[in-house]
């Protein structure tokens, strides 16, 4: 049996995992489905805490950097970056 | 003459950055314009390669150098001359670039069914979502203007593209990641319609699940003069004054301040501010009142004492 990596990608609304999901991607690395970008317009899941509930491991998040001084008022790419995990067993 | 847009209009593609003029040209030239690429049922393509090197070797559409003016780039009578010249567009390209804008690239975007990427051995994706060109932080902006001259059904795809995303300042597929975002929209219409981005509307082409080809002309402008008041000659604007915050009654009635106040779905609850001040600031350049602001959000933090 081998095993192969599913990684969620939420952003949040702020940076907390209570807060509600407004960006997501999903890269399955068991081939089962190919998901690409557009292709649905409902969050998987309603916040981070939903998907930890659902056994995705996080493993990486955004951290907290102080704005420049003089670009306080610049936006630029979304904030709140989570990614979290699933190992899938299986002959792939 | 050209039909200016409205202030409620910029308003909207000030907070929205697009605007949209559903089913604006006629059959007749969509037809003109369909004809003059050659545009032939599926069945008669054979490879995208072929095709588009077939529209390029037939159709009237010039090759413009970067930076003609719009006035010298098509010819008369030409579908696209007529489309440009439509009132409507030729009447939102003049309250957005100016009387002379210039010809950045135009481009024909052709979206391939599945059978051709099974044919091909490729795998049949969207495209990711992207700022176009490069970083931007000018003041100044670009429009794209984009013309669909057959139905775009939900199934054909669409472009997509996200409302409220054009004064994020990102490199171009630095977006790339994020596969979906709330409030997505694509571009279902129907023939002989017309959209109109700000340059730096996040946006991308989506996958084509129909049988049909799906077409897309796209011409990037650029003005050559401030884009100030080019809507209102006549100065007739004016800033609405404060209203109260919070402690408030209930008002019914939407004013320009409500429609560039607006949220979209996919901004963080902290950044969200953010965006409504750069409206508010972006507002400011297309009115040319420096001072002006709406619901406190800069002359609270403009109000420095030391
Ligand atoms: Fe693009």
């Amino acid at each position: 049996m081998a095993k192969r990596q599913k990684v969620l990608v939420l952003y949040l609304k702020f940076p907390s995992l209570e807060a509600e999901v407004i960006s997501w991607a999903t890269f399955d690395g068991t081939g089962k489905k190919l998901h690409m970008t557009g292709d649905s317009d409902e969050p998987p899941y309603p916040t981070g805490l939903d998907a930890l509930l659902d056994g995705w491991r996080l493993f990486q998040s955004s951290q907290a950097i102080p704005e420049y001084p003089g670009q306080e008022f610049r936006t630029s790419y979304l904030k709140h970056e989570f990614f979290f995990e699933k190992l899938e067993e299986g002959d792939f | 003459m050209p039909k200016l847009l409205t202030t409620e209009q910029m308003a909207e593609f000030a907070s929205s950055g697009c605007l949209f003029f559903e089913e604006l040209i006629d059959e007749q030239t969509n037809k003109e314009f369909l004809d003059d690429i050659g545009h032939t049922s599926v069945e008669n393509v054979e490879s995208v390669q072929t095709y588009f090197d077939n529209i390029k070797s037939t159709s009237s559409i010039p090759r413009i150098p970067a930076g003609t003016p719009l006035k010298d780039s098509y010819p008369k009578n030409s579908p696209l001359e007529k489309i440009l010249k439509n009132e409507v567009v030729d009447g939102a390209i003049k309250s957005l670039v100016g009387s002379n804008p210039l010809v950045d690239h135009q481009a024909l975007h052709l979206t391939f069914p599945t059978k051709y990427f099974k044919g091909a051995n490729q795998r049949q994706m969207s495209q990711q979502n992207h700022q176009d060109s490069t970083i931007d932080p000018r003041s100044t902006f670009d429009i794209q203007v984009f013309y669909f001259p057959t139905e775009v059904t939900k199934e054909m795809g669409g472009t997509r593209y996200h409302p409220g995303t054009h004064l994020r300042v990102v490199n171009e597929f630095g977006i790339a990641k994020y596969q979906n975002i709330k409030g997505q929209k694509s571009i279902v219409c129907k023939p002989g319609t017309v959209g109109i981005f700000h340059n730096g509307l996040w946006h991308g082409a989506g996958v084509n699940f129909s049988e049909e080809i799906r077409y897309m002309f796209k011409v990037r402008l650029q003005p050559t003069e401030k884009q100030e008041l080019l809507w209102d000659p006549e100065k007739k604007y004016k800033p609405l004054p404060n209203r109260a915050l919070y402690w408030s009654d209930e008002v019914k009635e939407v004013t320009i301040n409500d429609i560039l106040m607006k949220s979209y779905p996919w901004q963080e609850a902290d950044t969200n501010r953010l965006d409504k001040i750069n409206v508010v600031k972006f507002w400011r350049l297309l009115t040319g009142h420096k001072k002006m602001d709406v619901d406190y959000w800069l002359t609270r933090i403009e109000n420095e004492l030391y």
